[in-house]
């Protein structure tokens, strides 16, 4: 048997602190629930260092179930980061909202184990237990609120249309195991190469699994839940939604497209490029008339599904580099933007219009210049992080001469300009109104966007750092 | 090619005479005697009461959902168990790991009162 545990140490780790955590939860009383929070941290710290653990090394581990590779290291490290930042804002949350319920922690930490399997998977019946564990988690995880009709409606929609969509996937996959008689990755593209007249069972296949995983992604035409649910859900499982799992989703079909699918790659990019078009054009569009920041923000990671999209079809080594760049430039800005909508939201989230932004430049300063940078970043204006990230994934798709896919995209992100400015322009220009509850930023959330606008403008005018490690990640 | 399709119909034709073929064999052989509690819904032996389309406590959602869990280990035992010699201790442990983690869920769900009836 062939069993390599270092290869799912951090998955092991995290899975366990949760387990732990589950026991503790009845015996601490309710106020002190959140304290718990600091038990998940250190899962994740642990988990940190159960990647260290297995640094470098490549091996095709559990039966050929997992691999462990710099790609899937890679995702280790960007997932287990992005947990980290959603547990540390999500306990100041939950005490702001007197949500005093340690499972809370325990779902954030099997969702992130979740995560951490799609990106290392090596097998679609392991892809499609991965992609359960999370979502399982977070359809709990969007109606935590559940005294609030919002947040039960984004639960429901979001548990309805996800089991759906994970219907279709499986289908999927049962249709490529009947074209090819295997699951595992490796042995399916074997298959592939070795019988070039494909059928159109395999075909089948692989459309089901792309509609499965354009759901998770939040590519159009399956994008109709991410408004309602990004905004019914509690602010960090916004950010939970439209970085992590769509990022876990996309960095799967990073794998399964290029890994396995590679010879039909002229098939798929038929598929993508349209696909990509509408993601961009709905997501950018559709965010132009939104009164709601949340909602605003909910297309606007629609477009962004769309940019990664445009890599994605480009299919060559700079494209998967440059995919692995933007999404870590995606997570500064869209995290960093979701905190600042968190601390203006103040208690039961009541200032969420962007009406609420009004004046907020100059009476909070600190507050104005984060969301600012977020936002030109999210835009694509040079000198920061998303800039560099378009640059990388576009100049893809121009090495692979998709030059209208590209004009498309330059089009589209320049109408973006006008609502991520608009948000600006009322901070700055907008004229205060007298609030009843003050805004207060805690120290952690303070440092915490003190870090994630350094990061920003770091990555925006020094890529090359993060650019080295996703191109050694890139190459499987 | 239409050929192959042979089997397939004629196993359908056995599959639908099978209960057919069951029902009006025993209807001729069988005596014929209806009376009130012969045709009353079978519930376990016990008199039903009122009609089953009705309004009843969610309490008996959360005890259905723990007994799948449950019946789906003992699922998971009965091969464990046949082959549990050659999984030696390997197995045993795999087992122990998988049970802990069903004992965990279950004390979970006891400590939050979901097991107390009102």
């Amino acid at each position: 048997m062939d069993i390599n545990y270092t290869a799912i140490l951090p998955e092991i780790m995290l899975s366990l602190v949760g387990i732990c955590i589950m026991l503790l939860i009845p015996f601490v009383p309710r106020e002190r629930q959140t304290h718990l929070g600091y038990l998940a941290l250190a899962g994740i710290v642990l988990a940190f260092f159960g990647v260290a653990m297995g640094w470098g090394q490549t091996d095709l581990a559990f039966s050929e179930m997992i691999f462990q590779d710099d790609f899937g290291q890679f995702s280790k490290i960007f997932f287990l980061f992005v947990s980290t930042v959603i547990l540390l804002i999500s306990m100041n949350y939950l005490e702001q909202e007197k949500l005093f319920q340690g499972e809370f922690f325990v779902l954030l930490l099997f969702a992130t184990v979740g995560m951490l399997f799609m990106a290392t998977s090596a097998d679609l019946i392991m892809t499609f237990l991965g992609l359960e564990v999370l979502s399982i988690s977070t359809y709990i995880l969007a109606g935590f609120k559940e005294r609030e009709r919002k947040s039960s409606e984004a639960a429901w929609k979001y548990f309805l249309l996800g089991a759906f969509s994970t219907a279709f996937l499986l289908y999927g996959i049962a249709f490529v195991y009947g074209a090819t008689g295997s699951t595992k990755y490796l042995q399916i593209a074997e298959a592939i190469q070795a019988s070039p007249d494909y059928s159109l069972i395999l075909f089948v296949g692989l459309g089901l699994m792309m509609v499965g995983f354009g759901f998770k992604v939040a590519l159009a035409p399956f994008h109709a839940w991410t408004p309602d649910v990004y905004e019914g859900a509690p602010i960090p499982i916004t950010a939970l939604l439209a970085v992590a799992s769509k990022g876990a989703a996309l960095l799967a079909l990073v794998r399964i497209l290029y890994q396995v699918f590679p010879d039909l790659s002229q098939q798929w990019q038929a598929i993508l490029w349209p696909m990509a078009v509408m993601t961009m054009a709905i997501g950018n569009i559709a965010a132009l008339t939104q009164s709601n920041i949340k909602r605003m923000l909910a297309y606007s990671s629609i477009a962004h599904a769309g940019y990664l999209l445009v890599g994605l079809t480009a299919h060559n080594p700079l494209a998967t580099q440059g995919i692995l760049f933007y999404l870590v430039a995606y997570a500064f800005m869209t995290l960093g933007a979701l905190i600042v909508v968190q601390i203006v939201g103040r208690r039961e989230e009541q200032h969420t219009t962007i009406e609420d932004y009004n004046g907020i430049g100059y009476r909070y300063p600190f507050l104005g210049i984060a969301l600012s940078v977020f936002l030109i970043s999210l835009a694509g204006i040079p000198a920061t992080a998303g800039f560099m990230g378009k640059l990388f994934v576009f100049s893809a798709a121009v090495q692979s001469q998709m030059y209208g896919l590209v004009v498309i995209a330059l089009v589209t992100s320049a109408i973006g300009l006008y609502y991520y400015l608009r948000v600006i322009v009322s901070m700055y220009m907008g004229e205060f109104k007298t609030e009843k509850i003050p805004i207060t930023i805690s120290m952690p959330l303070r440092i915490i966007l003190t870090l994630l606008v350094l990061g920003t403008l770091y990555l925006g005018i020094l890529p090359g750092s993060l650019l080295n490690l996703a191109e050694e990640a890139a190459s499987f | 090619m239409l050929a192959s399709y042979v089997p397939i119909v004629i196993f359908i034709l056995v599959a639908l005479s099978l209960p057919v073929v069951g029902l009006v064999v025993g209807r001729l052989i069988r005596p014929y005697k209806p009376h009130a509690t012969k045709l009353m819904a079978y519930e376990c032996g016990v008199d039903p009461e009122g009609d089953a389309r009705d309004r009843f406590s969610i309490r008996f959602y959360i005890i259905a959902i723990l007994f799948v869990v449950f019946e789906v280990e003992t699922i998971f035992l009965f091969p464990w168990a046949i082959i549990y010699r050659r999984l030696a201790l390997f197995g045993f442990i795999e087992m122990l790991v998988f049970l802990g983690i069903l004992i965990v869920g279950y004390f979970y769900v006891w400590k939050k009162g979901a097991l107390e009836w009102v």
